[in-house]
């Protein structure tokens, strides 16, 4: 174990422990900007930067690892003069438009700024000119918001494995981008929004719920993704009575099945649920129109007619197809049906949406 | 009068570089053999008792960070870094076009004493001539037979600066965007492909033969004891002789300028020397005195660097000077870390409007806190000392940005 001093605290960690997660232990909040505990660590955007006693400059806490007899500072004037500057130069950069902005309210390089006060940038320059429409239906790419955290490129390659974005250019001019620089639906991307995920600012953010409410004004359903049988963990955004959106739980514990990722469908297939062309009540086709009906009515129907035609020309004259938004448990009874009830092995299944 | 001490240097320009019998026949390849003979600690040891120390800018000692190489995990992996993109400096060119040789045996002497039977020369992407003259120089010495074992490949950088810096080095060797590496993990531990791997520079590697040669304590009773041996200088700007020296590491910069370099042109007055390369300090005439050695120059808040002087006579503006370094290193950042990604490219644009007499006092001010936390904060050796140009002439010549202000 080793033991160091966390702003006059004193605590004990494992060896290979980073000092991120000693200072956490000891109660200190490090605001942090590249780190996500589930990609790897780049150490990147200096935000954590603490003071370390016998260290000539300040050190990025997410990837110095402890040592014994530390005397760390994790809220020190020189510390907290850093951090104001690096927000600086990333205000600097943003393009402020935060009274519009789909993260107003769910954006950490707003929350550090009123957290340490910076109003405005004293670097205040020449601004990125990086945005340009990507015509794709799901992700909206503003990198004129971007910050170069790169969580979005770490959890494309280490969550999704898809690949499809990483930086271009270097210096000031760097940014994300597909190979050669062109649009998403010419990369590798899936879009299945791992990147929305990550984001911690309005770089990039659902075309879908665009303008339909922010994080505060909506109330978050946990529920079950209906689309397959995998049953990932999905947070219905509700505003309104309406969905608006789908985000990700990313708390293991609460969506053990993914742990936040999700899928094309998944994160942005929920328009179906408002739509005014979703059927809500069986209907059974009369004289080439369909009627209304009730649920009793058409699974009498139903099993009338499979119970004539087993009659007439045999069991295995029916088919059962079954569907991937079914779950497992729910494919096995209809499976079940098909071999015991109707008496045929004639069953199968979509395999994938 | 200071003299030139030739010993990296001696055979220049007598012997063909290609040529390893050309080598062998002033005495190369004794060093190495020398060596192999030992046990691999023992040489490792003898480095260290040298107290040679790392050529190409930050003064580790060479045998100490070899010692930290774990013993237990192959393989392992030797890297010359023969990036040489310091703006000023070419020392590291003119090695191997006289003496390439000798950086070849001692990549060959480090691969004994650290276990590792496989090198890389990771060479400047500006210096295609010199891709040539080593491969040619690799295939001497392998047809000569006299690096056994050990093999050296020729990787070439793509015009990067921040690939002389060692992690971003690997990363391009790797096949990656030259970015930096946060560190911990060293190279030394996990380095090329995450195998233990020393990363040395040039001079540092062509030092070594002479070492085992001619002992340690040979060594370590050259120029300045705490960083012993020969340094090859190469002096630019405003002296008479533009050209490169080997000195011993206790001569003056004033030794340096006015007796090697032939003094000012012109006869003009000095005004600053920066030392160590673009981003080095500027140095104002009162400290002439100081001997070049890594200590004395950090004792006078300077570093050595790549041993690059750069001298500014009394007619240069040396807010133009800066504000042109600024340029070269919002165009090198790799823009990895903020600081450096966005300070390189916020100072650029403060100094050019200093210089171009628009600047105000309050840019001053926030010249010197951007400097400060880029000092402080930037992942790599890049972005901490990009501002040490600008923070230097702001305190010994802030004078002179004082005059532009509006």
């Amino acid at each position: 174990m080793i033991t160091l001093t966390v702003d006059g605290k004193q605590v004990q960690v494992p060896e290979g422990t980073m000092l991120l997660e000693a200072c956490q232990l000891a109660g200190a909040d490090i605001p942090t900007l590249c780190y996500d505990p589930d990609l790897k660590r780049v150490g990147s955007c200096r935000m954590c930067v603490v003071e370390v006693e016998g260290r000539p400059g300040l050190v990025a806490s997410c990837v110095t690892p402890v040592a014994n007899g530390m005397i760390v500072h994790t809220e020190s004037p020189r510390v907290v003069e850093a951090r104001k500057v690096i927000l600086e130069l990333l205000l600097a950069r943003h393009k402020l438009e935060c009274h519009t902005c789909e993260k107003n309210g769910n954006c950490l390089l707003q929350d550090y700024c009123y957290r340490y006060g910076v109003t405005t940038s004293r670097f205040s320059g020449e601004m990125p000119k990086f945005t340009k429409e990507d015509p794709n239906p799901f992700i909206e790419r503003d990198y004129d918001k971007c910050i170069m955290c790169t969580r979005c490129v770490r959890a494309c390659e280490q969550i999704t494995g898809a690949k499809a974005i990483s930086v271009a250019y270097r210096g000031h001019h760097a940014k994300i981008a597909t190979a050669f620089d062109g649009n998403l639906a010419d990369s590798t991307c899936a879009f299945c929004g791992q990147c929305l995920m990550v984001c911690p600012v309005g770089a990039l953010t659902s075309k879908l719920s665009k303008g339909k409410g922010r994080a505060y004004e909506v109330e978050k359903v946990r529920t079950i993704c209906p689309y397959c049988g995998t049953g990932c963990t999905i947070e219905l955004n509700v505003k309104d009575n309406k969905v608006v959106g789908v985000t990700s739980v990313r708390d293991e514990e609460l969506s053990p099945v993914n742990k936040g990722a999700l899928c094309v469908k998944g994160r942005f297939g929920w328009d179906f649920i408002n739509s005014p062309e979703r059927l809500t009540t069986p209907l059974i086709k009369e004289n080439g129109e369909f009627r209304e009906a009730s649920w009793d009515e058409a699974l009498d129907y139903i099993a009338e007619k499979l119970k004539a035609i087993k009659s007439e020309y045999g069991p295995d004259a029916i088919a059962v197809f079954s569907s991937a938004r079914a779950t497992n448990e729910e494919n096995y009874l209809i499976q079940k049906m098909a071999r015991a009830a109707i008496g045929t092995n004639n069953i199968d299944h979509c395999a994938r949406l | 009068m200071a003299q030139e001490m030739r010993i990296l240097l001696k055979h220049a320009d007598q012997i063909n570089p290609e040529s390893a019998e050309d080598y062998i026949r002033v005495g190369g390849y004794k060093g190495l053999e020398k060596a192999r003979g030992m046990d691999p600690r023992a040489v490792i040891e003898e480095v260290k008792r040298s107290g040679l120390r790392g050529r190409g800018g930050a003064g580790f000692n060479t045998g100490l960070k070899w010692s930290f190489v774990p013993q237990d995990i192959e393989p392992k992996f030797v890297i010359c870094n023969l990036d040489e993109g310091e703006p000023g400096t070419y020392k590291d060119r003119i090695i191997v076009e006289k003496n390439a040789q000798a950086v070849l045996e001692g990549m060959a002497i480090c691969g004994h004493a650290i276990g590792s039977k496989k090198g890389y020369i990771y060479c400047r992407g500006e210096y295609p001539h010199l891709v040539q003259l080593l491969n040619k120089a690799i295939a001497s010495a392998k047809a000569c037979g006299v690096l056994g074992d050990f093999d050296i490949e020729v990787r070439m950088g793509a015009g990067a600066y921040v690939c002389g810096d060692e992690t971003a080095l690997i990363e391009s060797i790797e096949g990656h965007r030259g970015n930096p590496r946060f560190k911990p993990p060293f190279p030394g531990v996990a380095g090329l492909w995450g195998k233990p791997t020393v990363v040395n520079n040039v001079e540092t590697f062509a030092c070594l033969p002479y070492i085992l040669v001619n002992g340690a304590d040979w060594f370590a009773g050259i120029g300045a004891p705490n960083y012993p041996g020969t340094k090859i200088l190469t002096l630019t700007g405003d002296v008479v002789n533009r050209t490169y020296v080997e000195v011993p590491t206790n001569v003056t910069l004033r030794e340096v300028i006015y007796e090697l370099g032939g003094g000012i042109r012109g006869g003009k007055k000095l005004k600053a020397v920066q030392v160590g390369g673009t981003s080095g300090a500027f140095i104002s005439p009162e400290y002439l005195d100081t001997q070049i050695d890594f200590d004395s120059m950090a004792s006078i808040s300077a570093t050595l660097g790549s041993g690059a002087i750069f001298a500014i006579d009394e007619t240069r503006d040396i807010v133009e000077i800066v504000t042109r370094i600024s340029r070269f290193f919002e165009h090198e950042s790799c823009g990895q870390c903020t600081p450096c990604r966005e300070g390189t490219f916020r100072t650029r644009e403060i100094m050019e409007r200093i210089s171009s007499g628009k600047g105000s006092i309050q840019d001053l001010k926030n010249l010197e806190l951007l400097g400060k936390v880029m000092k402080d904060t930037s992942l790599c050796g890049l972005g901490q000392a990009a501002p040490v140009p600008i923070l230097t002439t702001l305190k010994n010549f802030g004078h002179e940005y004082k005059r532009k202000l509006i």
